[in-house]
């Protein structure tokens, strides 16, 4: 009984200057696995149906979503992030990028494997970068960002894959062009709105370079895309 | 009124004193003497604060000093990139627009070499390579009938790993020649590889904007831009080993310069060759019986 004493009085050793009298209900982000069952029950989801589950997670996924249409200055993408986004726009561009022209095996496009790895190399080497010029973001917050932010890139995909159904050139050529430069300078644009606050003020422009780089490249690769003949 | 040498000897004991009583004070100071008590306040500060904030302070405190941490830790990567923007354009533009007889590491780097430069200026000119030679390809073929647009994606693996080898292998080859020779000959300190990283990487600048000029499809055009290009990068690299080399004897002397001069030609001439071919030369297997009836339909006219 007094060894439990002694180690509990050593495990809330912090606590022990804040003064509590009584039996008060705690909340907050402290796990006590001691604890009344009324009282978890608000923050334990083991019980609950798995639609409730799926359904959170993807209301969270479409609500980062919305931010990433309309890009203000607000902290929930980098406060709950996630990157179920980012995977899937990145599956969907390197999915929707296959089946280019295959005239010969070295002129193609690129592939499945490529993609998937420019999209999520670049980001990490681009998180890097930020951080070692002394960002205070955190690794994956500015991977999310980052991953959320090509879906103005990923539409500027789907309306080009529709464009090309009507003939590769001339006019379809001009709308792709100018929907893939729209959808780019929106992906950086709002990158930036999020990423550079967490920079010191002289050295944003070379925070800002590699991601205006990474989102120019797959710009590129869209507007390149041409379909088998 | 006390002489400076005395008010400056009170405050070296004042502050050795203090360190003694308390060894996990922070301290800051300028002078080399006490940069072992730094070390150590700064291992205690790295102690302390373990979360992201920790590392801006350390790296604050060891701007002003040689990095003391290990290879493993993350400060000493942040270490090379400590510029700001305006260096960094400083730098590009010493690259480029450099006085003759300014020796680029000593002037522009003024010996602290970063590697922000150097890395993103070989990932643009890997992209700008890639694009400009698909574009001119392109351009080239525009005129024929039958023609498919191909994206020719491999050229950035190959853009890539002959840029991002001769950006570090070359520097590496050039350092320890003359780290080797120095030795040797025991003359002056040489240039630390960063230094010669650097050079090299920003040296490379100037082909970035030859390479948008290379899709002009005029043949004398794209020799004379290479000639340029050759000269402004080729002069900041000769400038900058120069010094170094001219101690030793007149024929390590020639031959080290010449092999500079010479890898750097052939990285731009290479370049050139397999990312701007023209018209002519472009291999093209499954047009190859529509170009020849083509060019004897073109004949016959």
């Amino acid at each position: 009984m007094v060894e439990v004493e002694e180690t509990s009085k050593f495990m809330f050793a912090g606590l022990s200057d804040v003064s509590i009298s009584g039996d008060i209900a705690v909340e907050g982000e402290i796990n006590v696995p001691v604890g009344t069952p009324s009282q978890d029950k608000k923050y334990s989801t083991l019980d609950e149906p798995v639609k409730d589950t799926i359904l959170r997670d993807l209301k969270a996924v479409g609500k980062k979503f919305v931010h990433v249409m309309y890009p203000k200055k607000s902290s929930a993408l980098l406060r709950d992030w996630d990157l179920w986004g980012p995977l899937l726009l990145c599956v969907t561009l390197a999915l929707m990028l296959q089946g280019g022209s295959v005239d010969s095996k070295e002129d193609r496009g690129p592939q499945f494997a490529e993609v998937f790895v420019i999209i999520w190399f670049g980001s990490v080497i681009i998180t890097l970068n930020s951080k070692l010029l002394g960002g205070t973001i955190s690794f994956f917050q500015s991977l999310c960002v980052l991953g959320y932010c090509i879906m103005p890139l990923t539409v500027a995909m789907v309306v080009c894959r529709l464009v090309l159904l009507g003939g590769s050139w001339g006019f379809s050529f001009i709308v792709r062009l100018i929907v893939v430069t729209a959808s780019f300078s929106w992906s950086t644009f709002a990158s930036t709105a999020f990423l550079a606050d967490c920079q010191p003020p002289n050295r944003k422009a070379l925070v800002v370079y590699p991601v205006f780089l990474f989102y120019f490249v797959i710009g590129w690769m869209i507007l390149t895309f041409s379909p088998s003949a | 009124m006390a002489s400076p040498d005395d008010l400056k000897f009170q405050e070296f004991e004042e502050a050795t004193d203090l360190l003694l009583a308390d060894p996990g004070a922070s301290t800051l100071s300028m002078s080399g003497s006490s940069s072992m008590a730094l070390a150590g306040a700064t291992g205690d500060i790295k102690l302390d604060m373990s979360d992201d904030e920790g590392q801006e302070e350390s790296s604050e405190l060891l701007r002003g000093e040689k990095q003391t941490s290990g290879f493993w830790t993350f400060e000493y990567y942040q270490s090379f990139f400590n510029v700001d923007t305006m260096q960094v354009l400083d730098r590009v533009k010493g690259s480029v627009m450099h006085l003759p007889g300014r020796n680029f590491i000593k002037h522009t780097l003024q010996s602290s070499p970063d590697l922000y430069g150097p890395f993103w200026i070989c990932v643009t000119l890997v992209f700008s390579l890639a694009i400009s030679g698909n574009l001119s390809t392109f351009l080239n073929s525009l005129g024929s009938p039958h023609y498919h647009y191909r994206p020719q994606f491999h050229r950035v693996t190959i853009a890539a790993v002959v840029i991002f080898l001769y950006a570090w292998l070359v520097p590496l080859g050039v350092w320890g020649f003359l780290t080797w020779r120095q030795r040797e000959e025991r003359q002056q300190s040489g240039y630390s590889f960063l230094e010669t990283v650097c050079v090299y990487g920003y040296s490379l600048f100037i082909y970035i904007p030859t390479s948008v000029l290379w899709i002009l499809p005029f043949e004398w055009l794209r020799w004379l831009l290479i000639l340029v290009a050759m000269v402004i990068s080729g002069s900041v690299l000769v400038l900058t080993f120069w010094p170094v080399v001219r101690d030793d004897t007149k024929v390590t002397a020639f031959a080290t310069v010449a092999t500079i001069v010479v890898l750097h030609a052939l990285l731009s001439i290479g370049c050139k060759m397999y990312f701007f071919q023209t018209a002519t030369h472009t291999p093209v297997p499954t047009l190859a019986p529509n170009h020849t009836a083509a060019v004897l339909t073109n004949k016959t006219h």
